[in-house]
């Protein structure tokens, strides 16, 4: 047991124990997160409890939502951006349901809440991790949607919204998830909390989708992209200012 | 190193902790005794800047925790019920992790002697979901000791383990002390916690009741005064 009784250098070589804790290395912002981001993804390789069931969920509901609107060509290509955004956003919200439910559920939340780098790093590692688990299944639905829908949809600018789209809603999903994981009903009080803060990202992500499938003037959905992206500064920094304070017990 | 003074907390109307005052030494190791919702884990808790305290004030190195709650963290380690271990890991990766987040230097060869030392180092590459109750206890441990902490905070260690894995806990235990670190725990286990402590303290309803070095105490006879603190 040499090496773990071992008398800790700082500690004893140093005139006094405060220096020793200001001697202490921290890790910057960027790197905690990404320790996180390797951690989920690592985790969700071998246990597979998220990505699997959002794409079979995802593809259910595009399957469903193909049969029960029994549409000519005209109308499935009007509706395709919603039908497509709707399909995402369920997604999406099952998979910052467990967010930080999984952290929780298994103990391991404090674990990252005792390390000692800005907080911050825990949502940024949380946020990028769930975005790329739901650009992932995206990957996925995109294609199949495509050949149901008979639309082509690999158009730069259209996926491009997609990315920045799915960004917006996982920010705020992220930052309301954490909010929500302490309460009883976190599952339904998520979507609850989730679905009206983020109606603005997603009306406008719908609305640019659509004008893009359509061919319609970039100037008439600008300010629509531009809504988007706005969107995910402010939370970028609202996420940024505010998560400490989430997370405190 | 650990100054506690008149803390309290409550949850909604109910206090929790009312008014506790307790120093631990450099080097000390103090075992804090007490009944079930005497506020033993919310005490430890708030050590571990992982609650707010209602009042009081708590000072970690001679940093408030109030103030300099992100320094305070980084020379403390936590063991408590939970693991804080991911499942779906290996022993390794999970220590490659936790090195990642406490900017550990030269992670690779401080990983390979945790592990030696808690006897997992044959066990690294395995997934933690398949480890027992007591290796995964010894592996929190090698996890809470992989920054080199100068405080460690035990919460009920033994808890869940049967008595061949709580004493080669307490072999872990002892070494960590050994180092020279200072080391606040709490126990349900008075024979164990009076073994390993320099002095011990009985937190009741929310106070500290009794708090003496464990020279002064008579081994066999701490039972009954346990008893006595606790139900006087």
């Amino acid at each position: 047991m040499d090496n773990i009784s071992e008398p800790l250098q700082s500690v004893s070589t140093l005139p006094d124990v405060s220096a020793a804790i200001v001697k202490t290395p921290t890790p910057g912002t960027l790197r905690a997160a990404f320790a996180i981001v390797w951690k989920d993804i690592a985790a969700e390789l071998r246990s597979k409890e998220i990505v699997t069931a959002l794409i079979v969920f995802s593809l259910l509901v595009i399957v469903i939502f193909n049969f029960a609107l029994q549409l000519d060509r005209t109308a499935r290509e009007n509706v395709a951006a919603g039908v497509l955004w709707v399909t995402f956003i369920f997604a999406a919200t099952l998979g910052l349901n467990r967010t930080f439910a999984s952290e929780i559920d298994r103990g391991s939340f404090d674990g990252l809440l005792l390390a000692p780098v800005d907080r911050s790093a825990i949502f940024f590692g949380k946020l990028i991790s769930t975005f790329v688990f739901i650009l992932l299944v995206e990957l996925v639905v995109i294609p199949v949607f495509s050949v149901l829908y008979g639309i082509a949809l690999f158009e730069p600018l259209f996926l491009l919204v997609v990315v920045l789209g799915t960004l917006g809603y996982a920010i705020v999903g992220t930052l309301l998830a954490a909010m929500a994981v302490h309460t009883r009903a976190r599952e339904v009080m998520l979507p609850v909390l989730l679905f009206p803060v983020s109606l603005p990202v997603v009306l406008a992500a719908v609305r640019v989708s659509q004008g893009l499938l359509a061919g319609v003037e970039w100037s008439r959905i600008s300010a629509a992209f531009s809504l988007v992206v706005t969107y995910n500064v402010i939370f970028l920094a609202i996420a940024y200012m505010t998560f400490d304070y989430l997370v405190e017990e | 190193m650990i100054e506690i003074n008149s803390l309290g907390k409550s949850f909604g109307h109910r206090p929790v902790l009312r008014g506790v005052d307790l120093s631990v030494a450099k080097g000390e190791f103090v075992t804090l005794f007490g009944p079930n919702g005497a506020g033993k884990t919310t005490l430890l808790r708030i050590v571990a800047t992982l609650m707010r305290p209602t009042v009081g004030r708590v000072q970690v190195g001679g940093f408030d925790l109030a103030s300099h709650a992100h320094i305070i963290r980084s020379a403390l380690g936590v063991v408590s019920h939970q693991t804080l271990l991911y499942n779906d890991l290996t022993a390794e990766e999970n220590l490659r992790f936790y090195a990642r987040m406490y900017a550990v230097p030269e992670s690779g060869p401080r990983i390979d002697a945790v592990l030696e030392q808690v006897g997992l180092a044959r066990r690294r590459r395995e997934l933690v979901r398949t480890f027992s109750r007591g290796m995964q206890q010894r592996l929190a441990i090698a996890r809470a000791v992989l920054h080199k902490p100068a405080v460690m905070l035990f919460d009920e260690p033994h808890s869940g383990l049967d008595q061949d894995a709580a004493a080669m806990l307490d072999d872990v235990l002892k070494a960590v002390a050994a180092g020279g670190r200072t080391v606040l725990m709490t126990t349900h286990d008075l024979t164990r916690g009076l073994a390993l402590a320099d002095r011990v303290a009985v937190l009741r309803r929310g106070k500290i009741a009794f708090n003496q070095s464990t020279v002064e105490i008579d081994a066999a006879h701490f039972t009954e005064m346990y008893a006595g603190v606790v139900n006087g």
